[in-house]
């Protein structure tokens, strides 16, 4: 009964069809991260620099001690959020990327309603949670409103999106600079910083703080809402096709309007715990490209909300490490975006070998669902 | 506000759209190229940033930046070959490969631009075409740069060709229709490639523009977003090149509106007139989509308005 392995048994290697796509999904887009990494190593060459010393850099920057690893994870935080921020849109066939905007409205605006409070002397047990809803619901309505017009005015997402970011950058710097100035920040135009005592701490035993945390539960609870649930199917049956699912009667234009908006929450939270954990006050440093990496964290991750978790993970340590490159090996902080810019083009190319390499297919053929 | 100082504004506000728009002019002409084609190239961003970084540092090497102007166009053409060749395998899509190409041409840009930062390269020479008038004020704001005549030249062919010309009638039913090119025996992945090269090229050009002459230096702040709304003019546009150079210089007063007021001491509000162009953009694709004109006179291949 154990130890003989009948033939059926055997076939059955060639597994489901879901399960085979599933390890398509793990093999090609690891197959891109190789191929991305061997060209980027023919860059280091062409340049007099050694890939070896490179990649074990990233490695010790990233990982090497406790205190990489928390910088790696701190670094995630905000990716983990950003990328969710792309991926949950794209599931309903939206490519939207403004979630950099989203970010920085939501940071500025959390810092924004902290003032009067920090000046009232409102306990920090109230004011943060404020915060961390005004950031939310502005950044809700961010990309909301992009998916809004998508759906009712069609304008397309992506450019629009792109726009409100540099709107919400504009509309930072205008208060930044005039009305919400803090006199002491003479060099870097900032608001009134929030104060220590109002900080979001670390998670006890890390120095990290607690926006990893959310970034983790709200993949688990986002993974579930799209796939576990009828609104979750709805979204997607849109992003499949939206006018069988127009056909169907499903509420079309809220699944899209509420996808944007969980979206822009998503960022918005990203930028209050930028400005409530790592800056304390809100100026140009929270434009730091969070949003833009996101988005390629969230194609690495295939739009699924919990390969985000490890994929932001890896983006991380490639920031967390880009200061011992610089230091190193005498090479600009840009290096990092090249490498990004060569995972993303490479990645999009690895995109034509779905269903056509053939030891990844499932046997049974014809049928292609 | 008096009528001298509203004079000085909107003679400042011509100049300054002569001045913002023709990168504006260069990337929506290109743009407008490729989609006549049937794709769409979001990632002339990357373009931009990577022309005005190649176009510097050629300035600065060769001492001629006309040499830098030339050498950001084959920049831009590099990056459109790649992203026409990327486009054409199947199941790849075009606007996500657009969106990794504005961040690798970014990226390009910054890492071989550090050394280029410092220096100060040769830049282009304006022609002054209002010193008869003896008004500092209108000489300033008639001082056109050449690349200005050559992208209202450009457009002009364009337009014409567009009708006239072999190519020009072959690029358009690519756009229109793949399968009536494929019946006549036309190759739409080539067209495509080559539209989009092409459109690359124009989209250096106008990022060699930003560094060798307005604002004419080279950092990495240098480009904030001109690309990407050029893409959304060539809409507004409804893909006509001569309606492109009407576009561009709207979207050029636009931007021009802040650096104006300042001129005569009105420097409220300069970071909410930073944004005036973004927004004018926005309500111009509110306006824009579902038009029928704009529906009807579209490409017929092109994923965005599909």
């Amino acid at each position: 009964m154990t130890a003989v392995v009948s033939p059926p048994a055997l076939r059955s290697f060639s597994l489901g069809p879901r399960t085979m796509r599933a390890v398509e999904a793990l093999v090609i887009p690891a197959g891109a991260l190789v191929a991305s990494a061997l060209l980027f190593s023919v860059f280091l060459i062409l340049l007099g620099k050694s890939p070896a010393t490179f990649f074990s850099l990233i490695w010790t920057g990233g990982f090497g001690s406790s205190f990489s690893i928390q910088n790696t994870l701190q670094r995630s935080a905000p990716l983990i959020l950003t990328g969710l921020a792309f991926a949950i849109p794209a599931r309903i066939g939206l490519t939207l990327i403004g979630a950099e905007g989203a970010l920085v409205l939501g940071g500025f605006t959390s810092a924004a309603v902290a003032i009067p409070l920090v000046t009232g002397g409102v306990a920090p047990g109230v004011t943060l949670p404020l915060m961390a809803l005004s950031a939310t619901a502005v950044g809700a309505a961010w990309i909301g409103l992009a998916g809004w017009l998508r759906h009712y005015r069609g304008v397309n997402e992506t450019i629009s999106s792109l726009l409100l970011s540099y709107i919400a950058v504009a509309i930072m710097n205008f208060f930044v600079e005039g009305l919400l100035r803090d006199p002491a920040s003479a060099n870097k135009p900032s608001t009134m910083p929030i104060g220590d005592a109002y900080r979001v701490g670390a998670m006890p035993g890390t120095s990290v703080h607690w926006g990893l945390a959310a970034g983790l539960i709200l993949a688990v609870v986002l993974w579930i809402l799209m796939t576990r649930t009828t609104f979750g199917f709805a979204a997607r049956m849109t992003g499949g096709n939206v006018r069988a699912a127009k056909a169907q009667g499903l509420p079309v234009g809220f699944l899209v309007v509420a996808c944007c908006a969980i979206a822009g929450a998503c960022a918005g939270l990203a930028g209050f715990f930028e400005v409530a954990a790592v800056h304390g006050q809100a100026n140009a440093s929270l434009v730091a490209g969070y949003g833009f990496t996101g988005i390629l964290v969230a194609f690495l991750a295939r739009q699924n909300p919990l390969a985000v978790i490890p994929v932001a993970i890896m983006f991380g340590a490639l920031a967390a490490s880009g200061g011992l490159i610089q230091r190193r090996m005498g090479m600009p902080d840009a290096t990092v975006l090249v490498l990004q810019g060569i995972i993303f083009v490479v990645l999009l190319v690895s995109e034509t070998f779905y269903g056509r390499i053939p030891f990844l297919q499932a046997r049974t053929t014809g049928d292609r669902t | 506000m008096t009528g001298a100082d509203l004079f000085i504004v909107l003679i400042a506000m011509v100049g300054g759209a002569i001045r913002v728009s023709t990168p504006f002019m260069f990337v929506a002409l290109g743009e407008c190229l490729t989609e006549k084609s049937g794709r769409i190239n979001l990632g002339h961003e990357g373009n931009l940033v990577l022309g005005a970084m190649v176009a510097y540092a050629g300035s600065y090497t060769t001492g001629s930046p006309w040499l830098g102007v030339l050498m950001a166009g084959c920049a831009g053409l590099v990056l459109g070959a790649l992203h026409g060749w990327i486009c054409k395998l199947p199941k790849v899509n075009d606007i996500a490969v657009g969106i990794a190409f504005m961040s690798f041409g970014t990226g390009l840009a910054f890492f071989f631009g550090k050394p280029y930062i410092q220096p100060s390269a040769p830049r282009l020479e304006a022609i002054p075409l209002g010193d008869w008038t003896g008004n500092s004020s209108i000489a300033q704001a008639l001082q056109v740069n050449p690349l200005f005549f050559v992208g209202i030249a450009l457009a002009v062919f364009l337009w014409w060709a567009f009708r006239n010309m072999r190519w020009g009638l072959i690029l358009r039913m690519t756009g229109d229709s793949a399968a009536s090119a494929k019946a006549m025996g036309v190759s739409v992945d080539l067209v495509r490639l080559l539209a989009t090269a092409a459109g690359g090229f124009l989209a250096g050009v106008g990022g060699a523009f930003l560094s060798l002459y307005y604002p004419g230096s080279w950092n990495e702040g240098l480009s904030s977003g001109q690309g990407l709304m050029a893409v959304a003019l060539v809409i507004f546009a409804r893909w006509d090149p001569v309606r492109c150079v009407f576009a561009a210089l709207l979207f050029g007063a636009a931007g021009a509106i802040g650096p104006s007021l300042q001129s005569i001491g009105i420097s409220q509000g300069y970071y909410f007139f930073n944004a005036a162009p973004y927004i004018l953009t926005l309500f111009i694709m509110i306006a824009s989509a579902r038009s029928k004109s704009a529906a009807r006179e579209a490409p017929g291949e092109l994923s965005i308005v599909k």
